[in-house]
């Protein structure tokens, strides 16, 4: 075979001599940067296999001699970041939070650490932008609305807070916010049911009111949602009078959740997140716009006033 | 006679079989599949009984010539025939997908989400498009370069066809939600079993022709087949090791758990890679790139340094998959460093592939084939060098679970492994069918724009992607909270999701527009066409200095 070599003419390069169906190699010293390259990357992985934990041995690895391990760094980052959160993670443990809006720089700290609790935990259900999925045609829908002033449970600090750790109609938590919207399905007749939607919605001024209907709404509806359909916070059931609909305000959908109603849920986020987390999360609620005072509910019996300020 | 009885026995005996299998399934994946193989075992005894030849027949479809030089090239024309057909389905799939991930309405549940058809896209490409562009150059090359005939040449057909049988038990697999839920080898345990049948056949007819070859030495791109077929085998075994719950049913349980069983799969996963899409291709490359350039190749030296170390050092690089997981931190150290080592081994064959084009550069203007081959050696290059720099822990750290890994497994996948098998079969389609050339060259050339352009948009918008991605992950306000949610970050990459789609589109044309002419140079059409260069000709200027000689 060997006596096959011959020089290639146009590289000037000596075969090697042998041949494969035409095919010829020729013998080409290999580049010089490439086997340098190569032995530098040889070098750069001795250096960190003896630097970091490289080898198994019989008990464990070999360590590195840098001490590195990623459970060691991911600790450091966090202390480090708790830390830096260390004084306001104190206040904000301290101070009652419906003293909160007092100090504003506290305030605005809790805001901004309630965005992100925000974005990791709620914004599944209540959307990135905190507008729920009520509105929207091809959502689920019964996801409400944290930007707009329309609350059913209370929009105070220490309402939204209390929402947040009992969570809504959690099974076997006695503290939730807890409520049972009946099913009217086999109870009202259908020209009834028309009858009271027509009511419903008259009180937006979008249908033609009826004595039937108010007499209907007043026998079956109003010891929740009030005469004027005006809603209670009490049992959360919502204002019929503000065209604001968790579950949708056509005529189609009054009707389902009179006949067969949805109960939403939410889960009670006491047994899973901090309870300065909560804080933040109410703070950046009630700062989405619809927050109310604490004045302002006052007059509601669910929210124990504090006296002493 | 006996023969046909005997083998309208063994159809029979495999109908009756599958009968039974769709009576006692579990599930109806398992009686779909079961039903797939009644089907053929009914259709294959009707034509062995009725003693029809229906491969003749369609063999006049396909104008396949009857085979009378030394090789036998049928098994490599089917197998053409397979990487254009699997590699348009795979192509129109990846499409698909992308624009799903554009416009999410489009997942028609249940059998059109991109939960299953993303499997099929990826199975379709790489083991449909490139198995089959794998086992019929490989058909092709052993026999050239070991001058000998295919060794069991029956086997080398079951081969063929029961790959094909693989490919569509898996693609219906996954469309009926029947997966395994490992990444590039989703398909359930009997599917998996099939393989293994088929795939040592093929190793058997591989390692056979070789043993019979007339040559005192084994061929370069036969030590890189080689590797291939038997590290591909090894990996498929290992990582498919699994417990069915019912031998009527499909679903099964792996033999591994836990992080264990996530390094193995990732072993496997960065091997496929290594050894399907790497070693494979490079076998592709050493015979075809020397053919088409008419050159010797650059370096056997080289060739043997990088052969072996490429096939060391690839084989342990599996763990920079599980970077910042449970896997334990030195074995994440070494999945890092021997994908840094593994640099330059990957580049060697980028080198003798391209250096083997000194002295026939010219080539690269006029011959849009060797436009294709290079391209596809850049590409191979780039991406060679992209996945050492991805594996370093800082890097992954940013690029982990990002588009940027998308954009580097499609700048391997469409720029080389594409771009090498389109210039392969290009070669192959006028010698297997014995025509003066391609239908037309200028196709090819659209071909090459079209699929280059393509990629570049890929490539280019997922890098984009990945990065914005990656950071709007990791980005802290002064206050020490995180910025965006993940809904955030999807919003963000919508118009690198519509680069990414007209670039696949962009690369489906091209692979249409080959279609297109493969099937008219196999009808024996040639198109007429201006040259591709033509040096011009002016009799003006090219009079003769002296005309006084002429008299």
């Amino acid at each position: 075979m060997m006596e096959n070599k011959r020089v290639d003419e146009p590289t000037g390069t000596e075969t090697v001599g042998h041949e494969w169906d035409g095919i010829e190699e020729l013998d080409t010293p290999m580049p010089r940067w490439w086997l340098w390259t190569f032995g530098l990357c040889g070098i750069f992985a001795i250096v960190y296999v003896v630097l970091y934990p490289a080898l198994p041995m019989i008990e464990r690895a070999t360590a590195g001699t840098l001490g590195w391990s990623s459970r060691g760094q991911l600790a450091q980052e966090m202390d480090a970041a708790d830390q830096a959160r260390t004084t306001f993670n104190e206040q904000l443990a301290r101070v009652p939070i419906e003293r909160l809006p007092d100090d504003s720089a506290l305030m605005q700290q809790a805001v901004a650490g309630g965005r992100a609790a925000f974005l990791v935990n709620c914004v599944q259900c209540h959307g990135s932008g905190a507008a729920g999925s009520m509105a929207s045609s091809n959502l689920a829908k019964g996801y409400p609305n944290l930007n707009d002033d329309d609350w059913l449970w209370g929009g105070d600090l220490k309402a939204i807070e209390y929402t947040l750790i009992h969570g809504i109609r959690q099974q076997g938590h006695n503290e939730t916010r807890f409520s049972m919207m009946p099913a009217f399905e086999g109870v009202l007749q259908d020209a009834e049911v028309d009858r009271l939607v027509d009511h419903i919605l008259s009180l937006t001024d979008q249908a033609q009111p009826s004595a039937e209907g108010a007499s209907l709404f007043a026998t079956n509806c109003a010891f929740c949602h009030g005469a004027d359909g005006g809603g209670d916070r009490t049992m959360g059931a919502p204002n019929l009078a503000d065209a604001i609909w968790l579950y949708g305000g056509t005529r189609a959908e009054i009707e389902r959740q009179i006949l067969r109603p949805r109960n939403g849920m939410m889960p009670r986020w006491g047994e899973r997140l901090d309870p300065v987390t909560i804080k933040m999360l109410a703070a950046y609620v009630h700062s989405l716009g619809g927050g109310e005072d604490f004045v302002e509910v006052a007059a509601d019996p669910a929210i124990e006033v504090d006296e002493s300020s | 006679m006996e023969a046909v009885l005997g083998r309208v026995g063994l159809w029979f005996l495999i109908f009756f079989l599958a009968i039974a299998a769709i009576a006692g399934a579990k599930d109806s994946a398992f009686a779909a599949h079961a039903t797939i193989i009644a089907m053929l075992a009914f259709i294959l005894l009707v034509v062995t009984a009725g003693r029809f030849d229906p491969l003749a027949k369609v063999q006049g479809i396909f104008r396949i010539p009857t085979d009378t030089t030394r090789y036998d090239d049928d098994p490599v024309r089917w197998g053409v025939i397979a990487t254009m057909f699997w590699g348009m389905v795979g192509m129109l799939a990846g499409v698909f997908i992308a624009i799903q991930l554009a416009f999410p309405v489009l997942n028609v549940e249940p059998y059109l989400n991109f939960g299953r058809v993303r499997p099929l896209h990826t199975s379709a490409v790489i083991f449909a498009f490139g198995g089959n562009a794998l086992i019929a150059t490989s058909f092709y090359v052993v026999q050239r370069t070991c001058r000998a005939r295919l060794a069991l040449p029956n086997v080398a057909r079951f081969v063929f066809w029961g790959y094909q049988l693989f490919i569509v038990l898996a693609a219906s697999g996954y469309l009926m939600g029947t997966t395994q839920s490992r990444e590039y080898a989703e398909p359930e345990w009997y599917v998996d079993l099939w393989l293994t049948i088929v795939w040592v056949a093929y190793g058997a007819v591989f390692i056979a022709t070789i043993l019979k070859r007339k040559e005192p030495h084994i061929y370069v791109a036969n030590w890189f087949y080689l590797a291939f077929i038997i590290t591909v085998a090894m990996l498929h075994i290992v990582n498919n090791l699994a417990i069915p719950v019912s031998f009527l049913g499909s679903k099964s349980y792996s033999a591994f758990a836990g992080v264990q069983d996530a390094l193995t799969q990732w072993w496997y996963g960065h091997n496929a890679v290594g050894f399907f899409l790497t070693a494979g291709f490079l076998a592709m490359m050493y015979y075809f790139v020397p053919k088409q350039a008419e050159r010797p190749v650059y370096s056997y030296r080289l060739s043997i340094i990088h052969f072996w170390s490429l096939i060391f050092l690839y084989i342990w690089a599996g763990p920079h998959h599980l970077h910042y997981t449970a896997l334990p931190d030195w074995a994440q150290t070494l999945g890092m460093v021997f994908s840094i080592m593994l640099w330059m081994p990957s580049w060697g064959g980028m080198i003798n592939g391209l250096m083997t084009l000194n002295g026939a550069w010219d080539k690269v203007r006029t011959d849009p084939i060797i436009r294709m081959m290079v391209m596809a050696l850049a590409f191979y290059g780039m991406s060679t060098f992209e996945g050492p720099v991805l594996s370093i822990k800082a890097v992954n750290s940013l690029s982990h679970y990002t588009d940027w890994t998308i954009g580097h497994v499609h700048s391997g996948a469409l720029g080389w492994n594409g771009l090498i098998t389109f210039a392969c079969v290009y070669y192959l389609v006028p010698r297997l069918w014995r025509r003066e050339r391609m239908y037309s060259l200028r196709m090819i050339n659209w071909h090459f724009w079209l699929a280059t352009i393509g990629i570049v948009f890929y490539a280019a918008s997922m890098w984009v992607a990945g990065i914005t991605q990656g950071l709007m992950w990791r980005e802290y306000g002064a206050d020490g909270y995180l910025v965006n949610s993940f809904v955030d970050t999807v919003a963000a990459l919508h118009p690198m999701y519509l680069m990414r789609a007209f670039g696949g589109g962009l690369y489906l044309l091209g692979g249409a527009i080959m279609t297109y002419n493969v099937w008219m140079t196999i009808a024996g059409r040639l198109r007429e066409e201006a040259p591709m260069t033509q040096t011009p000709h002016d009799p003006e200027a090219d009079r003769p200095a002296v005309p006084a000689l002429a008299q």
